[in-house]
């Protein structure tokens, strides 16, 4: 973007009329500013619930804004999988631990002149007010841009919030500010009634707090409310449960110009998180008074609370009854809101905040998707957008799958369509939860009598928009559904109707319908898949139809300006309409599939390499079209890609693309199992119908490894004929296809064993089994078994180390090793929950390279053609075994990129459009000479009464990664940047099962040379006094007090190693006792080799500073197209 | 006011929860529309226009300067807060009719009192919903306004329908004088306390203002009153001798449809006024003081009609979020010297508010008054009460 050229653009008409008029801006009030020269931002550290991909989206935006300007940008984020880490978006990247005293260092060091707090998250909020309190930025004469510190502390210190508010005449619940659990009891009975909401100060998503309906809760919920509030101190709030609830988006530069950009409604009520909630755009169910009315009062608020330029969010709540009015909170940053009213508007929110937060004014920045007018204008959009929740309840057994303040989501997904029915359906079956819309469907809530029902619609929970939907269909009326759910009767009326279209459907047959009414289903949002069920056909024969009564969606463009000018951004979604405005082009391209929304196993990694793929073709000539239904992400940002669809990733839209765009290449494989699935299906497509590329350049086709292998690999009986004629081993196991067929396989190759449904993502529903009794507990209550469904059985190797093994092949054959990650949890916990270093450090070279041999052999065997992961595990006694290869991009892929300095997924996609790894000048494995260690990050502290031990489900949400000359330095950082407390000194409690006891001793001599005392229960602590070992005893929980739990709260504990027996016992006593130690944040290990790896990293810390040193001094960064001349 | 959920029989033949296409709207290039009619049946030829507000549409069918017009709104779910008796902008709607893509089938909002179909029904304006209301955007943004039919008469064949459209045009036409009031009367109405946003600015002194009603929106009258002036709202045609017997402090010229120039003797009005009080002009009250002041103006390709028009007021440097509603412009090359540009809308640089100190002059092109739209510029209420107290203060 040409400054110039663009504000001459925009002010030229003005200039016209110059001689009579203009009285222009005085450069010395606005303008971008020249004193600055290096400006630092803030990443938000990994993906955590509340805290996800929109801030990758954010920075981004941010770091390519300024370096446009021409600042030097410096970065930090320990988050590896992020675009923004990589190193060619900033000029200096440090991927390392964000506390304010190491980022002050990095201060020292890059002697910024500004910091930009407002891109990463409450996590950059919180850090920039830790330096200037602490003094750090103005020693360094750093100067905090887009938020001063008032400003910041005015918005999220709730008492001042409420001063403020008062301040200019806005009304706040009744609420008082409790420092103390006694100052929290006092305001509730000043408030008088339950439920309360209570809200900690200076937290992310809402962590610590919720609502409570009762004394108990109150109390539970305070006490950690207190705990997790930087400052100590929560709101405590009378509940408006059942308002109405909006969102306004709002933007301010530093000529005190302020526009909203754009109205959110949230479909459930008051009470949850906006997070968690439903949430439509634009408001639809405010007159233009009661919505100006809030365009006032956020006006008001962003002057009032003083940020002086930028992005910020404010949330209100309405009384249905009356239209009174209360603030709820503002933001005074970019926000999940914010990334979402980007791609809801087009208004890139971040990229404008960061130009506003250098001195340019809004009517100096150009509206990128018009060019002509400028970006001071407030986006008029023609669609309804919804965005909806996805949730990981099931992942964490023991917490309630039940919505409140505290923000439990994992991911969304957004749909934009041109009535609210359809882009709610749309949104529905993006989310990839087994729902193709909303209804038609046999869902398990028609099964549910009416007391199940009432509850599911009272109380919110991930379902509840499904219960609405079986009390509608059993008859229940759309004023008693309000009355339970307090669902505006507006949104219940729409749903109702789309019941009423079902019915219609179910009462006809597919052969009957008409074009007319076919459009007028359509219309509604229903796909194929629903048409499918309501008329007992297929999808693939509602398709025929469809297509044959011309009955296909039209592509309408997202433009900001709702058609009032031309767009030059080809930002689209489908609907059924008139017009289509895509018009593709017959240049060479590529469509890549996203990986929808972000859910545990499959996240911003994927979307990293989307966009890498995106960055790559281009680069090498081609048009690229980005498919993606994820709102948070960078690949769903209008400039990553050439052209955007924002769609679901289903067959039917997915296959509407491929018949619009007629691309060269299809890729599937970087979006994680979301476009792989859809592989085969689309294979079949482009088989049967043969369609020719618009290009010329023959048919579309699947660029990559072919749906065959990737289908070979994941179907176990082909794989293991594939393995056994390869000779590689794997561990002994089996398909059981019913129950006996388990307990064989388990008795034939010897407990334990390790159990799981076929075709699986990030470990879901496995399990570790001991004896034949849990194996029939598995079978019976986490899995079905049958023929359809078979069930893995598996020899779980114990004490094994576990390997993963990321690599690229091209399509001549030629087979380079990315990388060869150590994990440092033994196998059995999964791979994407523990923590690994590059390169490996423990391993002997036989062993490499039996990995390096097997896996050249496989990835050649199964002609891949782009990346393939492979885990394997080394028993103690050396022997290697296969566990798992997905011929697909993996979530280490950034991390590899990152650690040996190639980007492998930008290498990928250049493969796959032909070239060999000879033309990228990657033809060796990289062997660095620096430690990466990879830590994952959990969401443990959200979901209260699930356990923290580690296992074969995926439990974590985001990564952090570390660089340096040891392993020792680098895990004790890692585990910094994943906010593990790690003690220098102290005690440390002990508590080994028993196959975890020959460690023992190895272990509590590592923390005695530390300097730490031992404390342990009985049967470890018996184990350490035969050894000689001092310890000091403690009671279990069960055996009276003082116990464990006591030492824990009392703050006489500071590290826990904590294996678990599973046995009965271990579930009572030893969950709580983590419980305690998840509350009272006191580090809990799970595994032998953290723990070890602990004792190492606090060694180092003990012994040496820790020194911060960015990627780029690390490597030479690799320009790609370089590559490509 | 209430949900309207429909019902489907347990048995037999389910009905279809759609109407059946049985409207058209067909446009002067030739495009025909199918559509479903809500609202008056008939045929009607109108100009048509598109509003990109996304809120409002109550106060748009009651602005008068929506006279001659087929209001197309961008946004495509209307209806859903139904219509209330607060929202209006004057006693009637102008308009000729409402194109949408779709028609809400329930209200929610606690000031409903009546949907927006049976509003329309009985104020026996043509509404349309169910068309690609974006692809016709499209085309008037290309072409410019256009000039269409709509009909619910089945019996008019498509041809028939477009030679009609092409036989109507609506420049030079006199719209005022249908939608201006009969005989003068006096305004007391202030916003309403609830709603009223901006309460800092007043001097609790007293104007007297009279109002020329070319098509004005109360809430013009509102706000002035708010601002502490008292009104008396005369017609188009009331002569300016008379208006100036009554001794006014200050005279509002307000919004109106169509085109300044089908309005000679209104021009003729402003002039003999011109200098002798000090003035504001609105939207239409805009053009004729630019036509007064020996400027001229001209027909827009497509206009401006929203509420998102950034509009940069050059005394304070600070851009402004305007409600617009015009067809017409200002062109400021033709304009005395003297006159400044005080206004300029950002988007196509057009002249969007004008200021003759020497005969306290002001004026503005788009919707200080909002309703609907953003209150950004309430300021220029307080404005024009400044000018009428300095010119109080040097007289």
């Amino acid at each position: 973007l040409n400054r110039k050229s663009s504000l001459t653009h925009v002010l030229k008409p003005v200039s016209e009329l110059a001689d009579t008029t203009t009285k222009p801006f005085s450069p010395e009030i606005v303008g971008k500013r020249t004193d600055l020269k290096k400006i630092m931002i803030l990443g938000a550290g990994p993906i955590v619930i509340g805290q996800a991909c929109e801030f990758d989206y954010s920075g981004t935006q941010a770091c390519k804004a300024l370096r446009e300007e021409g600042y030097e940008v410096i970065l930090i984020n320990s988050n590896p999988a992020t675009i923004m880490t990589d190193p060619e978006t900033a000029n200096r990247t440090y991927i390392a631990p964000m506390t304010p005293e190491l980022v002050e260092q990095v201060i020292e060091k890059e002697r910024p002149d500004a910091l930009l707090p407002t891109m990463g998250g409450q996590t950059a909020l919180n850090l920039a007010v830790a330096l200037a309190e602490s003094g750090a930025l103005e020693k360094y004469g750093v100067e905090l841009i887009g938020a001063k510190l008032g400003a910041i502390k005015k918005a999220e210190d709730r008492e001042l919030f409420k001063d403020a508010m008062k301040n200019i005449g806005l009304k706040t619940p009744p609420s008082g500010i409790g420092t103390t659990l006694d100052e929290c009891f006092d305001i509730a009975e000043k408030i008088g009634e339950f439920p309360l909401i209570i809200r900690p100060a200076f937290t992310l998503g809402g962590t610590g707090g919720g609502i409570a309906y009762n004394k108990e809760e109150f109390e539970s919920i305070c006490k950690s409310g207190l705990a997790a509030s930087a400052t100590s101190q929560v709101l405590v709030e009378k509940s408006l449960l059942g308002w109405k609830e909006y969102e306004l988006e709002v933007m301010r530069d530093l000529a005190d110009n302020v526009v909203i950009i754009c109205s959110i409604e949230n479909i459930d009520p008051m009470g949850v998180h906006t997070g968690d909630s439903i949430t439509v755009a634009p408001a639809q169910t405010l007159t233009d008074r009661e919505y100006q009315r809030l365009r006032d009062y956020s006006i008001a608020i962003i002057r009032e609370i003083g940020v002086e330029c930028g992005g910020s969010n404010v949330q209100f709540a309405v009384n249905p009854v009356d239209g009174e009015v209360m603030i709820i909170e503002m933001n005074p940053r970019v926000s999940r809101s914010s990334a979402l009213a980007s791609k809801a508007t087009g208004f890139p929110i971040a990229k404008m905040a960061a130009k506003l937060s250098v001195g340019y004014t809004l009517d100096q920045i150009p509206n990128d998707i018009t060019r002509k007018t400028p970006a001071s204008f407030e986006p008029s959009i023609d669609y309804v957008v919804t965005k909806i929740p996805r949730f990981a309840f099931e992942k964490f057994p023991g917490s309630q799958p039940l919505l409140t303040t505290q923000m439990k989501s994992v991911g969304e997904s957004m749909a934009l369509g041109r009535t609210f029915q359809e882009s709610f359906q749309k949104a529905l079956r993006s989310l990839e939860c087994g729902f193709s819309g909303w209804g038609c469907a046999k869902i398990k809530e028609l099964d549910w009598d009416w007391d199940q029902l009432k509850y599911s619609l009272r109380v919110p929970n991930p379902d509840r928009i499904h219960a609405i939907y079986a009390a509608m269909k059993k008859g229940m009326k759309i004023d008693e559904i309000y009355e339970l759910s307090m669902v505006d009767k507006w949104f219940l009326t729409q749903l109702k109707e789309l019941v009423d279209v079902e019915q219609y459907l179910m009462s006809g047959t597919l052969s009957e319908i008409t074009k007319e009414d076919l459009y007028e289903v359509k219309k509604r949002g229903f796909s194929d898949k629903q048409i499918a069920f309501a008329t007992k056909t297929t999808e693939e024969e509602v398709r025929t139809k469809r297509i044959s009564l011309g009955v296909v969606p039209s592509y309408k463009r997202v433009d900001t300006c709702a058609a009032e000018f031309e767009a030059h951004t080809p930002y689209m979604y489908s609907s059924y309409d008139v017009e289509c405005e895509s018009a593709p082009n017959n240049k060479k391209k590529v469509l890549i599939l996203g990986g929808g929304p972000n859910r545990i196993g499959q996240g911003i990694e994927f979307d990293y390499c989307c966009c890498h793929t995106s960055f790559a073709l281009q680069d090498a000539g081609y048009e690229t079209i980005m498919l993606n239904s994820n709102p948070e992400t960078v690949s769903t940002d209008y400039d990553t890609s050439d052209r955007l669809y924002f769609e679901p990733l289903t067959i039917e839209d997915v296959l509407n693309v491929i018949d619009l765009e007629k691309p060269d290449g299809i890729i599937v494989q970087f979006g994680g199992q979301t476009p792989l699935k859809l592989a085969l299906p689309i294979k079949h497509y482009l088989d049967k119908h043969m369609p020719m590329s618009l290009s010329g350049a023959g048919p579309v086709r699947i660029w990559g490894t072919s749906p065959d292998s990737i289908d070979a690999a994941e179907d176990r009986e082909r794989f293991n004929a594939i393995l056994d004629e390869l000779k590689i081993e794997q561990p002994k196991g089996g398909i059981a296809k019913s129950e006996a067929d388990a307990l064989a396989i388990a008795k034939e190759v010897g407990y334990p064993v390790v159990v799981r449904p076929s075709y699986v993502l990030g470990g879901r529903a496995m399990e570790i089994v001991y004896d034949d009794s849990r194996l029939i507990t598995y079978l019976e209550n986490a899995v079905q078994v049958d023929p359809e469904r078979p069930v893995l059985v598996d020899k779980y190797l114990s004490d094994a180390i576990e390997i993963d093994v990321d690599t690229l092949t091209d399509s001549y054959g030629n087979v380079v090793i990315g990388g060869i990650m150590e994990h440092i949890e033994q196998a059995g916990v999964h791979s994407g929950d523990s923590a690994c270093m590059l390169p490996t450090q423990t391993i002997p070279a036989s062993c490499l390279q039996t990995i390096r041999t097997w896996t050249t052999k496989l990835a050649k065997k199964l002609n891949v053609c782009g990346l393939m992961n492979c885990q394997y595990a080394i028993t103690t006694s050396g022997d290697v075994f296969l566990l798992e290869a997905n011929p697909r991009a993996s979530r280490t892929v950034p991390f590899v990129s990152k650690a040996i300095g190639h980007p492998l997924a930008k290498y990928a996609a250049l493969v796959m459009s032909g070239k060999s790894l000879k033309d990228l000048n990657f033809e060796k494995e990289v062997i660095p000479k620096h430690v990466s260690v990879k830590e994952a990050v959990f969401p443990f502290e959200k979901f209260q009464g699930c356990d923290v031990i580690l296992g074969p489900e995926m439990r974590s949400t985001g990564e952090v990664m570390s660089i340096s000359s040891e392993f020792s330095s680098a895990f004790a950082m890692a585990q910094i940047a994943a906010g593990q407390k790690l003690p220098l000194s102290g005690t440390v409690f002990l508590s080994l099962n028993d196959m975890t006891k020959p460690h023992l001793e190895k272990i509590a001599v590592s923390f005695l040379e530390l300097g730490f005392k031992i404390v342990a229960t009985s049967g470890t602590a018996h184990f350490l006094e035969l050894k000689g070992i001092p310890v000091e005893r403690v009671l279990k929980l069960h055996e009276g007090r003082p116990h464990a739990a006591d030492m824990v709260a009392n703050g006489q504990i500071h590290l826990m190693l904590i294996t678990s027996s599973g046995d009965a016992l271990d579930q009572k006593d030893g969950r709580q006792l983590r419980q305690m130690a998840l509350a009272y944040k006191v580090p809990v290990i799970t595994t032998v080799a953290g723990a070890l790896a602990t004792a190492e990293g606090i060694k180092s810390l003990k012994s040496s500073a820790i020194k911060m040193t960015a990627l780029q001094d690390f490597f030479e960064v690799k320009n790609v197209s370089s590559l490509l001349v | 006011c209430s949900t309207s959920p429909l019902t489907f029989p347990t048995s037999g033949v389910v009905e279809k929860p759609w109407t059946s296409y049985n409207a058209r709207l067909v446009l002067e290039d030739g495009s025909i529309w199918p559509a479903k009619s809500f609202g008056a049946p008939g045929t009607r030829i109108a100009e048509l226009v598109f509003n990109t507000s996304l809120t409002g549409y109550q106060e748009i069918l009651t602005d008068p300067s929506y006279a001659g017009q087929f209001v197309l709104m961008t946004n495509p779910q209307i209806g859903n807060t139904g219509v209330n008796p607060d929202d209006e902008e004057s006693g009637q709607c102008f308009l000729t009719g409402l194109v949408i893509r779709n028609l809400s089938i329930s209200t929610s909002n606690w000031r409903c009192t009546k949907t927006l179909a049976d509003y329309l029904t009985e104020r026996d304006i043509m509404g349309v919903y169910d068309l690609d209301t974006r692809a016709i955007t499209r085309r008037l943004r290309e072409d410019g306004s256009l000039i269409g039919v709509l009909s619910t008469e089945q019996s008019k064949t498509d041809d028939e329908l477009l030679q009609m459209s092409r036989s109507w045009d609506i420049v030079g036409i006199d719209l005022i004088s249908d939608v201006s009031c009969k005989s003068p009367y006096e305004w007391v109405d202030k916003t309403n306390a609830e709603w009223d946003f901006n309460t800092n600015s007043r001097d609790g002194k007293s104007y007297k203002v009279i109002a020329y009603d070319f098509g004005i929106k109360q809430n013009i009258l509102r706000r002035l009153s708010s601002y502490g002036c008292q009104i008396t709202v005369v017609p188009s045609t009331f002569p300016a001798a008379e208006a100036l017997k009554m001794n006014p402090d200050g005279i509002l010229f307000s919004n109106g449809p169509g085109d300044p120039s089908a309005v000679p003797y209104a021009v003729e009005t402003v002039k003999e006024l011109l200098g002798k009080v000090p003035v504001y002009g609105i939207c239409m009250g805009h053009q004729l003081l630019g036509q007064a002041l020996g400027g001229k103006t001209f027909k827009m390709k497509f206009g401006h009609h929203g509420g998102n028009h950034p509009v940069r007021n050059n005394r304070t440097g600070q851009v402004e979020i305007s409600a617009q509603n015009h067809n017409y412009a200002v062109d400021p090359a033709s304009l005395p010297g003297g006159v400044e540009v005080t206004h300029v809308n950002l988007n196509d640089g057009s002249c969007a508010g004008l200021s003759f100190p020497e005969m306290n002059v002001m004026s503005l092109q788009y919707h200080p008054e909002a309703s609907p739209g953003p209150h950004d510029s309430d300021n220029a209420f307080r404005e024009f009460i400044e000018l009428m107290k300095r010119s109080k203060q040097s007289s």
